[in-house]
């Protein structure tokens, strides 16, 4: 047979292309990692010039910690978040990261994120849905180890009947860990709230772990506009004495939640630290909010100040509903939009203000249960006369049609829920 | 320089205890101390809360007097009695989630490394056999596959003592324990089997029978941890209150034990070999060269 003719293409059994390579023996392009220079968050934030690219949200990622100056990720596959993390890999390989490994399963990879975090260098990880239910436990012990480090969540599906589609009832269980918790609406969001959630987390008066959520697919899969900073520039290294405890590293007398038995038994000493330490934990998140407003431009951002009908809403449920307010903007309708960036902190303050004209307000959102309606209902308790409206609401998978939006915006939720059924709770 | 979070801040002197005091002037740091030394130096755990006769205590205070670096050493554990008084000694001492040790331990060894690379940390997980062989089961398993440079010390009572006394993994098949009300219906778990399979550098088994083996097991395993790989000592350190040993009898019971079920064993790595010897020999010729300048002078 003659050499050459055809290129031979490995097949698995199912007969698709095998992608699986020998690792590449030879670093042979010059070392652009090594080159870039640190700048002020402030310059890379608002100063350094930005350039226009249509990427996924994946991808906004990857550039996003390209720029982070992460010093040790830690992956483990799941969909939708599989392909974040492989980027992050490559990164590494271009010498990007000081470290990277595909841990066990989430328990594991969220434990030693822990333990990195601890070690004083900054640390990422990444997942969704099961796998942020399989390293909850660990998850809620980040605050109270105030332990500076970033999450990123690609919302999925966490019931079952199995399923890898998008839907956000994931962060409700988030809301209460006392992690800082930030629901990005698009690709440039998932570009720049990894950034500014290192440097917010870090703070001496904040010091606690931050997550960065966006809906699966909606977000991570598919392409939006970016404007980029320039590659050669990087975030400040984390400066980990000046944060609120020790490093475990012996070089300093350790925190004291890790020494003290007292803290362990059933006393009333024990039970004091405890309670105080908790109530440092949502202090110290009180702590974040001028940083929040500071790097991130405020917790909310508002659309149509004033109007009487406002939609608040995060995550991918804003985009859908800019373009409801845009369309009933052409009928000659105003309409307002509150976004939320931060979940945690809530932005009880800046709802209220924002909500003080409305006299009705819409919650659409991507999940079943509804748990934005419920913290927005519970801000403005006593705080508004306006109706809040529970909806509209899609999940497990679905889309969130802009038809259906403005169907809510106009009809009683009785007439509406007539046509889509949402469950209301 | 760590030693200097030790140290007394200039004018605190005189009101400092006088066991911190002897923790700086007569401690084990910077130096090579001996089992046989003890009651000369100042060990590193001084007070702790565990119950009379507990061999684990003494296994815990023995191997804490192998430590090579207990002035660069962080140490972590898990739910159990062992942290009890793991968490009173003067090493920085990280008590996580429940089995979380040796996920968190591969993060700080990791973390440590890029952050002193020119100092060696040591990180040492001290866990039960309830912590390591069932909660913890996964992360140490995973932990040795992937070749952490960290050692793994299982203080196996055979028991979840601190819990009240109910049946793990490492318990002998057939004891009736909380939890088996008929007794344990399979066999002790082979965590030793399953380090040789995971490629563990270094594996030793031992009973708290003879402190100066302790402690250089401990030795041993926390060194070839920093070049070669992971390292897993299996030490048994019975519960008397749950298997209802008499006070007196602890170290009757250990040596029995140990004959019986529980000798001393270890399995070094070839790799690990070499190093241990190449240490002697740099150890040995320093001591020459500062024996030899002494004549000299």
């Amino acid at each position: 047979m003659a050499e050459g003719l055809e290129t031979e293409v490995k097949t698995n059994p199912q007969g698709d292309v095998i992608t699986a390579t020998e690792a590449p023996k030879v670093q042979a392009k010059e070392n652009k990692a090594a080159k870039q220079r640190v700048v002020t968050p402030e310059h890379l934030f608002f100063e350094a010039p930005r350039t226009k690219t249509f990427i996924t949200g994946s991808e906004a990622a990857k550039e996003a910690i390209r720029r982070a100056n992460v010093d040790i990720a830690i992956s483990y596959p799941i969909t939708p978040q599989s392909e974040t993390m492989q980027q992050v890999g490559y990164l590494y390989a271009e010498g990007y990261l000081k470290d990277y490994y595909r841990g066990e399963e989430e328990y594991g990879v969220m434990s030693a994120i822990a333990g990195a975090s601890r070690a004083g260098v900054r640390a990422l990880t990444a997942t969704a849905g099961p796998g942020l239910m399989r390293g909850m436990e660990v998850i809620t012990s980040w605050p109270g180890g105030r332990m500076p480090l970033l999450l990123l969540v690609m919302c999925r599906v966490i019931n079952a009947p199995l399923a890898i589609q998008p839907d956000n009832v994931e962060l409700s269980y988030l809301l209460n860990s006392g992690v800082l918790l930030f629901h990005g609406e698009n690709q440039q969001d998932f570009f720049d709230f990894p950034l500014k959630a290192y440097m917010i987390a870090e703070k001496c008066e904040v010091t606690l772990p931050a997550a960065v959520a966006v809906d699966g697919f909606f977000v991570t899969h598919a392409r939006g506009w970016v404007e980029l900073p320039p590659d050669d520039i990087k975030l400040p290294p984390r400066d980990c004495y000046h944060e609120a405890v020790p490093m475990m590293d012996n070089e300093n007398p350790p925190a004291r939640l890790s020494r003290d038995a007292p803290i362990q038994k059933s006393n009333f000493i024990s039970y004091q630290m405890h309670a105080s330490w908790q109530q440092e934990i949502w202090a110290a998140q009180d702590r974040a909010r001028p940083w929040i407003k500071k790097y991130m431009g405020g917790l909310i951002e508002v659309v149509n100040p004033g109007a009487e009908t406002m939609i608040v809403a995060s995550g991918s449920a804003v985009s859908q509903s800019r373009e409801a307010v845009r369309q009933a903007g052409e009928k000659g309708d105003t309409i307002g939009l509150v976004k939320i960036r931060s979940l945690r902190p809530f932005p009880t303050q800046e709802l209220i203000e924002a909500c003080r004209h409305a006299k009705r307000i819409i919650v659409p959102e991507f999940n079943c249960i509804g748990w934005l309606a419920k913290e927005v209902r519970s801000a403005l308790y006593g705080q508004t006369k306006a109706e809040i409206v529970p909806g509209p609401r899609v999940f497990g998978g679905m889309s969130m049609p802009t038809e259906l939006i403005l169907e809510y915006l106009y009809k009683t939720p009785n007439e509406a829920r007539l046509t889509t059924k949402p469950l209301v709770l | 320089m760590s030693l200097d979070t030790l140290k007394i801040s200039p004018g605190f002197e005189s009101y400092m205890p006088k066991e911190y005091v002897d923790l700086v002037e007569r401690g084990p740091y910077g130096r090579d101390v001996k089992v046989s030394e003890m009651g000369t130096f100042k060990e590193i755990i001084e007070e702790h809360p565990m119950c009379a006769g507990c061999a684990m205590t003494l296994f815990i205070r023995t191997a804490l007097i192998g430590l090579p670096a207990p002035e660069h050493t962080v140490i972590l554990g898990t739910a159990g009695c062992g942290r009890l008084v793991l968490s009173q000694a003067s090493i920085p001492f990280i008590y996580g989630n429940y089995g979380d040790t040796n996920g968190v331990a591969s993060g700080l060894k990791r973390g440590l490394e890029i952050r002193f690379p020119n100092q060696t940390k040591d990180v040492v997980v001290m866990a039960g056999d309830g912590g390591l062989a069932d909660i913890g089961f996964s992360c140490v398993m995973h932990s040795w596959f992937r070749k952490e440079k960290f050692t793994t010390v299982m203080l196996d009572n055979e028991v979840y003592g601190n819990t009240g006394g109910q049946e793990s993994g490492m318990t002998n098949k057939g004891m009736v324990l909380k939890m088996a009300p008929f007794g344990k219906k399979f066999e002790k778990m082979d965590m030793i089997g399953l380090a040789k399979t995971a490629g563990v550098a270094y594996i030793a088994r031992l009973a708290p029978t003879n402190p100066t083996r302790i402690a250089n097991v401990i030795r041993k395993a926390v060194l070839i941890a920093r070049e070669v790989g992971p390292t897993y000592v299996q030490a048994y350190t019975s519960c008397n209150i749950e298997y209802a040993i008499p006070t007196p009898k602890v170290m009757d019971d250990a040596r029995e034990v140990e004959k019986d079920r529980y000798g001393f064993m270890e399995i070094i790595s070839d790799e690990a070999k070499a190093y241990l010897e190449r240490i002697e020999q740099e150890k040995k010729a320093k001591a020459k060269a500062v024996a030899a300048s002494k004549a000299g002078a």
